[in-house]
């Protein structure tokens, strides 16, 4: 049976997380038509919630449904009745009386995709809440690291950055878990959780890090619009410490190391510029593999309406 | 597909009738196909796109008798399930398989080729993925097996063999590549 929602990578098998990687192939296929879209969805409708601002997320689910010739409305959240006092429940009650077949929804409380799922017979799509889950962002860094291996069992990726407050971190090192890869975070110690995914190495030390021999560096973002969290003395030493400065970018690709990040990225901070012309950086790709995972999902799904 | 068949007469009251073409059958089915695309095509280029699943299989064998007898061609296969008209009924999306049109569908002459015949929703979800491809110059159908009961304006160009059913029986077919053994059978809604 098809699932209905499509929440976090926790909860989905292996076997379902490779059938999804599987059935992305086709749909990224498609983009390289004159025409991209397929009428696979044609008739249904797909509603954007985010409560939280994005530009990339939201416009890569637009595409995606678009491509599959769904309806797409976006719920402009910070000039909706939200910011008059409406509440979340109240907001579904109204979705739901536009019979929508699908809800993308991005909040910042972790847990709020699950409540409307339970309310609402659309098929439900967490497209981020809170420090929970980002499904998509997972299946997609998932999908980008499986065309460079496609044999994932062994594999090793150092994630490194603000791993605490960090919703990618979570589901890519989940999803990526669940492939058989090994994962290892590198951050300041009060932003690596202590207790975390069993299984996962933890660095402190760049040099110590590199040795262990990552395939794969994936640069978290600093989230500079986090002014309630001054977690870091500043850019620069950050850049210094846990960044990819020219002389670390020397070593990385003599040594043939592919990078990635789930974008925007800020030349400077996590990278130096020389990163971003580097042939095994895989940022573009990401973006382009964002849209064929995120058709993928939304193909999978079944409302139940 | 045998273990589906009983599975079928199991859940569904239904018989099987047994084999209606082995495998020498089909290989004078897929013969007489080749034979009247050859005729049918003349001189000129010409590609033969097969329909996954199983049109690819039939489609392959045709291109390689041709291929054989010099009359060179491209070849392409199609997965349709994206375009499908029934996705909304299914519990489940049907599994997506890879097209690969690698030769330029403008102006080209396209021989469709399924394993079967029968309602003419297949082939009308396969002549909107293929012209989502370009714009071909020219569009025709060859079907190794036609079993009646068309509920479009759909008819094909070329025929490797004519089977009378009733509409609710079911065709299966199976062929080696796919299924091991090459054999169609009828199941008999009871």
């Amino acid at each position: 049976m098809a699932r209905k929602d499509f929440l976090d990578i926790a909860s989905l098998s292996r076997e379902e997380v490779e059938l999804l990687l599987e059935q992305a192939v086709p749909f990224k296929e498609l983009f390289t038509r004159s025409v991209k879209k397929v009428p696979a969805l044609k008739g249904k409708s797909v509603l954007m919630l985010f409560y939280e601002p994005s530009t990339r997320t939201l416009s890569s689910f637009e595409v995606a449904a678009k491509r599959l010739s769904a309806d797409v409305t976006v719920f402009d959240v910070p000039h909706s009745s939200v910011v008059k006092g409406e509440s979340v429940k109240d907001t579904i009650d109204t979705l739901q009386s536009m019979r929508t077949d699908y809800i993308v929804v991005r909040h910042q409380r972790a847990g709020l995709p699950l409540a409307i799922a339970r309310q609402t017979g659309a098929s439900v799509i967490n497209a981020g809440d809170g420090a929970h889950a980002h499904p998509t962002q997972g299946l997609l860094d998932a999908f980008t690291f499986k065309e460079v291996f496609p044999e994932t069992d062994g594999k090793k990726v150092l994630i490194v950055g603000d791993i605490l407050h960090s919703r990618v971190a979570r589901s890519t090192c989940t999803v990526l878990q669940k492939l058989g890869v090994e994962v290892a975070f590198l951050g300041p110690g009060s932003l690596v959780p202590k207790k975390g995914p069993e299984g996962v190495k933890r660095f402190t030390d760049y040099e110590e890090a590199m040795k262990w021999g990552p395939d794969v560096v994936y640069l978290l973002r600093v989230q500079m619009e986090r002014q309630d969290a001054p977690f870091f003395p500043s850019l620069r030493e950050y850049h210094k410490v846990y960044g990819i400065t020219e002389e670390r970018f020397k070593r990385i690709s003599g040594e043939g190391t592919y990078i990635m990040h789930p974008g925007p990225v800020n030349r400077g901070v996590e990278l130096c510029h020389a990163v971003m012309d580097y042939e095994r950086t895989l940022i573009n790709q990401q973006v382009e593999n964002g849209i064929a995972a995120r058709m993928a999902v939304l193909y999978s799904l079944k409302p139940g309406i | 597909m045998l273990a589906e068949a009983q599975e079928l007469s199991e859940c569904r009251g239904t018989e099987v009738m047994g084999k209606i073409l082995d495998e020498a059958k089909i290989a004078e089915a897929v013969v007489a196909l080749a034979a009247q695309i050859r005729e049918g095509v003349g001189e000129g280029k010409f590609a033969i796109v097969g329909i996954r699943s199983r049109g690819d299989e039939v489609a392959e064998r045709v291109s390689a008798i041709l291929r054989e007898a010099g009359v060179e061609h491209d070849s392409g296969m199609l997965d349709i399930s994206l375009y499908r008209d029934d996705l909304s009924h299914l519990q489940e999306n049907p599994k997506l398989q890879s097209s690969e049109i690698e030769f330029p569908v403008d102006d080209a002459r396209v021989i469709l080729v399924d394993d079967v015949l029968f309602t003419g929703r297949t082939i009308r979800a396969a002549l909107d993925a293929l012209t989502d491809y370009g714009r071909p110059r020219r569009i025709e159908l060859a079907t190794l097996i036609d079993r009646g009961h068309r509920e479009l304006p759909i008819a094909a160009d070329y025929v490797g063999i004519s089977v009378e059913t009733e509409r609710m029986d079911h065709v299966l077919v199976r062929l080696k590549n796919t299924d091991g053994e090459d054999a169609v059978e009828l199941v008999e809604e009871r």
